[in-house]
C-alpha cells in the first residue's frame, strides 16, 4: 500500500487547486479521479456570487447575505480573497486572470445574456462595458452562434451586429473550439482574421470573439488581436470543450507535474479503511483491481449529481459515491419545479459540513466543491467560485495543520 | 459462465449511455487533433456506435483510423469504456472488410522473430535498406520510414535456459514479451539481472509466445484469443503458486492484466484470471515493493539527464508513473518528464503506410519535447515506442529498467 500525506479525489477546478496548493506547500499528494474534471466544460470565470437573489453588484458584500449552511460559510470572504489571490497567481505567467470581490463584471454569454462574475480571464474582461459590439463568428464552428449573441445583445441594450467568416483551419471542414484554438495559436491565421475584419470594424466598437484565441499561448494571440484591430477585444465562451478551461486545467496540470504529484485517471474511489473517525485509506477500482492508498488526509471533490460525485436513485435515496458519507438536503415534498430557471429544491442537497469542511463523524476527510451542500450555483452563479474558494480552504486547513472547531461565518 | 464471457459484460457496450457528449475525450484524442481522417473518439464511439448493427455493413469506415492508444477511456469522467468500444466495433469491421497481407504479419510478432532470428542479418539487411523498405512499402503497404525492430539473432529464452536464478526469500516470473525475446535480449537480460540484485529469484516460464495483442489490435480476434489463452496457460501455473508475475513490455502487460478479460471476451478462461490478478508492469512491482519498504535503494549516482515518456499503454494501467517515482531514487539522475499523451505509434497503427503520416504528426509534441532537453537518453516504458522515438529523434530510447541496472552498479 502506499502512503500520501493526502488524497485528493477529483480533477474538476476544486480537486486541481487542492491539489496543486497541497503539492506546492510540501504536501505529498495523490490524485485520483474517474476521468478528467468540469475545467473542460466551464467558462472557468470565477463567478463567486452573481444574484443573492437579486442581481448582484458587489459579491464580496454581497456574502452577507446567504445563508449560515453555504459553503461560503466556511471559507469567509478573507477565505475567497486568498483563494482569488492564490488563483491569480497561479495564471498570472501563461493565462492571466484580473478582477476580484469588489466588483462583479457583466460578461456576455453564448447566447447573448449579460452574466455577473467576478474573476475571469483577461482576454474576456472588455466584454464588460456599454460600447457597442462586433461579433466575429465562424460559419465552421457550429459551437457559436455569432448572430444569437449579436440579436440578444442588442435586444439588452448593447448595440450589436455579427460577421461570420468563412476561414477554416487547413485540411478541416467539422471544426470545433480546440481546433480553432490552434489555428489561432498560428500567426498566419491570426493576421489572416485580422485582415479579413480591418475594413469592416466600426469606429468605437469593441470585437468579440468566440473563445478561441489560441491555446499554448492565448496572451499572445488575444494581444496580437487587439493590436492590428486597434480596438477593446474580448472573447466569449462557446459550447465545451471550453478552451478557457482547458488552459487552466493545463497550467495546475503543469504546476502539479513539476511539484511531483502523482495523479490517476480511471480511478473509482469507491470504499475506505477507517479508524474511530478517521479515514486511514481509501480504496479505488483500476480496471479489474482494487487498489488501496493510505493517507493522512482526504480532499473530497468529486463533484455533484451532474459529474457523478452524488448519485440519486428512482427511490431518491441519495449517495456519495467515494466513500458513503451522508448526503443532506433532498427535499421531501417538492423536489423539482417545472420552470427551469425557477429556485430548484433538489438544488442544495449534498455533503453537509462544518466550518472545517468536515463531513459529520469524519475528523481527516474535507470536502470542497460541486459536491457540498446549501448552495444553488445556477441560481446564484457561484460555481467555480465555491469550487476555486473551498478547495483552496481546503489546502489551507490541512497545510495549517490546526482544524479551527468554531465554524468561520460568510462575509466574516 | 461461457468460455467468451465479457467480463464487463454489457457494461462495456451499454457504458456508451453514460456519455453526456462533453467532447474531454476528443480534446485529448491525439489522433482526431491531427488529422480530419478520424472524426474523434466520441463521433465513432458513443455516438456511432448506436447505429452499429452487427449484420449490417457501416458506410462509415473511420474507426479504422482509430490508434487504439485508450487516452480517450482514460480521461472520460463518466466511466464510458470508449477505447474498448472502438476496439470490438473495428474487429467486426476487419471481419467483413477482410485482413491485409501486412495486418497478418503484424498479429504475428512471434511468428517474425523465430524466422527472422537465424537468418538475422540478412533480416536486418532487409528491414532497414532503403530500397528492400521502398518494394515493402509498395507490396505491403509497411510504410518505408517507420521504425522496425533489428534481430540481434540470439533470444531472451535461450540465455534463460542456461541460467538459474538463486533461491530467495520472495520469487517472481518474468513474462518477456515478443520485444525481449527476438529484438532486446540485452533489456530482458537486464530485467533479470536487475530482479536479482535486488532480491528476488527469477522464473522464466518456458514457451511464451505472443500475448495477442497485436493480432487483437488489428482485428483478427479469434487469432488474438489463440494467443492469449496459450500465453495465459503459460504463466498460470507461476500464479498459481503465489509467484508475481511481472512484465517489461507494458502493453502486453495491460492486454494479460485486464484488455484480453474485456475486449477479447476472455474472462471465463481461468487461467487467463488467474494471470491477469497476479500480473504487474515492472515499474508498479518495484514501486509497489518500495511503498512497502522492500526495496533495495543503494543506488549509485547516475550524473546524465534523461527524458521520460510515459506511453498510452503504460498509462492504461492506472497506476500513475512508477518510473518516475524509481528513477527518483537515483542520486544525481536528472529526468525531465514529458506531457505528451502518445508518440505516435501506437503498437503496429504507425508502421503502415496509410498512418505513418499521422504518427509522426502526433508524435511531433513529444519529438520537439525531447529534442529540447538534449537528453542522454529518452526512456520509455514500451519497446515500439522506443524504435519509434529513435528513429524520430535520433536519441536512444531505453526501458526504464536500464536505467535501474546502471544505477545499481550491474552495467
Amino acid at each position: 500500500m502506499s502512503q500520501h500525506d493526502v488524497i485528493v479525489v477529483g480533477t474538476g477546478l476544486a480537486g486541481l487547486t487542492a491539489a496543486t496548493r497541497l503539492a506546492e506547500g510540501g504536501a505529498r499528494v495523490l490524485v485520483l479521479a474517474k476521468g478528467v474534471g468540469a475545467t473542460h466544460l466551464s467558462p472557468c470565470t470565477i463567478d463567486v456570487l452573481g444574484y443573492a437573489p437579486d442581481r448582484v453588484t458587489d459579491p464580496g458584500a454581497a456574502l452577507a447575505k446567504l445563508d449560515d449552511d453555504h459553503p461560503y460559510a466556511a471559507v469567509g470572504r478573507d477565505g475567497i480573497a486568498a483563494a482569488i489571490a492564490w488563483f491569480a497567481g497561479a495564471m498570472r505567467e501563461r493565462n492571466p486572470y484580473v478582477g476580484g470581490l469588489e466588483r462583479n463584471l457583466l460578461l456576455p454569454t453564448a447566447v447573448g445574456a449579460l452574466k455577473p462574475t467576478a474573476v475571469v480571464p483577461e482576454t474576456m474582461a472588455a466584454g464588460d462595458g456599454g460600447d457597442g459590439v462586433l461579433v466575429v463568428g465562424f460559419h465552421a464552428l457550429k459551437d457559436f452562434h455569432a448572430p444569437l449573441l449579436a440579436d440578444n445583445l442588442t435586444r439588452g441594450g448593447i448595440e450589436a451586429r455579427a460577421v461570420e467568416l468563412d476561414l477554416v483551419p487547413e485540411g478541416r471542414v467539422d471544426v470545433n473550439s480546440l481546433g480553432f484554438a490552434r489555428a489561432f495559436d498560428d500567426p498566419a491565421f491570426r493576421a489572416e482574421v485580422a485582415s479579413q475584419l480591418v475594413a469592416r470594424l466600426g469606429a468605437d466598437e469593441r470585437v468579440a470573439f468566440p473563445a478561441v484565441l489560441g491555446i499554448a499561448d492565448a496572451p499572445a494571440a488575444w494581444g496580437e488581436l487587439r493590436e492590428r484591430l486597434a480596438r477593446p477585444v474580448f472573447e466569449v465562451p462557446t459550447l465545451p470543450p471550453s478552451v478557457p478551461g482547458m488552459r487552466v486545467f493545463a497550467v495546475l496540470r503543469e504546476r502539479l507535474r513539476r511539484a511531483g504529484v502523482r495523479m490517476i485517471l480511471n480511478a473509482v474511489v469507491g470504499g475506505a479503511e477507517r479508524t474511530g473517525g478517521r479515514v486511514t485509506a481509501v480504496t479505488a477500482r483500476v480496471g479489474l483491481r482494487d487498489v488501496v492508498h493510505g493517507c493522512d488526509w482526504v480532499v473530497l471533490a468529486s463533484g455533484g449529481f451532474a459529474s457523478g460525485g452524488l448519485e440519486l436513485d428512482s427511490r431518491w435515496n441519495a449517495r456519495e459515491r467515494a466513500l458513503g458519507l451522508p448526503v443532506s438536503g433532498v427535499p421531501e415534498g417538492e423536489r423539482f419545479r417545472p420552470d427551469y430557471f425557477d429556485e430548484q429544491p433538489m438544488a442544495r442537497a449534498g455533503v453537509a459540513v462544518d466550518g472545517a469542511l468536515r463531513p459529520e463523524g469524519h475528523e481527516n476527510v474535507l470536502v470542497a466543491g460541486a459536491t457540498l451542500a446549501g448552495a444553488q450555483p445556477w441560481k446564484e452563479k457561484s460555481g467555480d467560485g465555491i469550487s476555486l474558494a473551498t478547495g483552496h480552504r481546503a489546502a489551507e486547513l490541512i497545510l495549517g495543520a490546526s482544524v479551527p472547531s468554531e465554524p468561520a461565518k460568510a462575509g466574516a | 459462465m461461457t468460455a467468451e464471457h465479457d467480463v464487463l459484460g454489457d457494461l462495456m457496450r451499454g457504458s456508451l449511455d453514460h456519455c453526456v457528449k462533453c467532447t474531454i475525450c476528443e480534446t485529448f484524442c491525439p489522433v482526431s487533433n491531427v488529422t480530419p481522417l478520424f472524426p474523434g473518439p466520441k463521433y465513432v464511439g458513443p455516438q456511432a456506435e448506436r447505429f452499429r448493427v452487427w449484420d449490417e455493413t457501416s458506410a462509415d469506415q473511420s474507426l479504422d483510423y482509430c490508434s487504439g492508444c485508450g487516452v480517450c477511456t482514460q480521461v472520460c469522467p463518466q466511466g464510458v469504456h470508449i477505447a474498448e468500444i472502438n476496439t470490438q466495433a473495428r474487429a467486426k469491421l476487419r471481419e467483413r472488410t477482410g485482413f491485409k497481407f501486412r495486418d497478418r504479419l503484424l498479429a504475428r510478432p512471434d511468428v517474425i522473430g523465430r524466422l527472422s532470428t537465424p537468418v538475422a542479418p540478412l533480416v536486418n539487411l532487409t528491414l532497414h535498406n532503403g530500397a528492400t523498405r521502398a518494394i515493402g512499402e509498395k507490396l505491403l503497404g509497411l510504410d518505408r520510414n517507420a521504425a522496425l525492430p533489428s534481430y540481434p539473432g540470439r533470444t531472451f529464452q535461450r540465455w534463460a535456459r542456461k541460467r538459474t536464478s538463486l533461491a530467495a526469500a520472495r520469487r517472481v516470473a518474468y513474462f518477456h514479451g515478443c520485444g525481449a525475446n527476438w529484438s532486446e535480449p540485452d533489456m530482458g537480460e537486464k530485467t533479470v539481472e536487475l530482479l536479482e540484485w535486488l532480491g528476488c529469484q527469477v522464473d522464466v516460464p518456458k514457451g511464451q509466445l505472443c500475448c495477442g495483442l497485436p493480432a487483437q489490435s488489428n482485428g483478427m480476434f479469434d487469432l488474438a484469443r489463440k494467443y492469449t489463452r496459450r500465453m495465459a496457460k503459460t504463466l498460470a501455473p507461476s500464479a498459481r503458486a503465489g509467484v508475481d508475475i511481472v512484465g517489461t513490455s507494458t502493453s502486453c502487460t495491460l492486454m494479460l492484466k485486464r484488455e484480453a478479460r474485456e475486449i477479447l471476451g476472455l474472462d471465463g478462461d481461468a487461467d487467463l484470471r488467474a494471470v491477469s490478478d497476479g500480473i504487474y508492469d515492472i515499474c508498479e512491482y518495484l514501486l509497489m515493493l518500495h511503498d512497502r519498504g522492500e526495496l533495495r535503494t543503494d543506488f549509485k549516482p547516475l550524473p546524465i539527464t534523461v527524458t521520460y515518456h510515459a506511453p498510452c499503454q503504460q498509462q492504461g494501467h492506472g497506476v500513475g508513473k512508477p518510473a518516475l517515482d524509481l528513477m527518483a531514487l537515483v542520486p544525481e539522475l536528472t529526468v525531465i518528464e514529458n506531457d505528451a499523451v502518445c508518440c505516435g505509434v501506437a503498437g503496429t497503427y504507425g508502421l503502415k503506410h496509410e498512418k505513418y503520416g499521422i504518427a509522426m504528426d502526433v508524435g511531433r509534441r513529444l519529438f520537439g519535447q525531447i529534442a529540447d532537453a538534449k537528453p542522454e537518453l529518452a526512456v520509455c516504458d514500451s519497446e515500439t515506442c522506443r524504435w519509434h522515438i529513435e528513429a524520430a529523434t535520433g536519441v536512444k530510447s531505453v526501458h526504464p529498467i536500464e536505467i535501474l541496472h546502471r544505477a545499481a552498479g550491474l552495467s
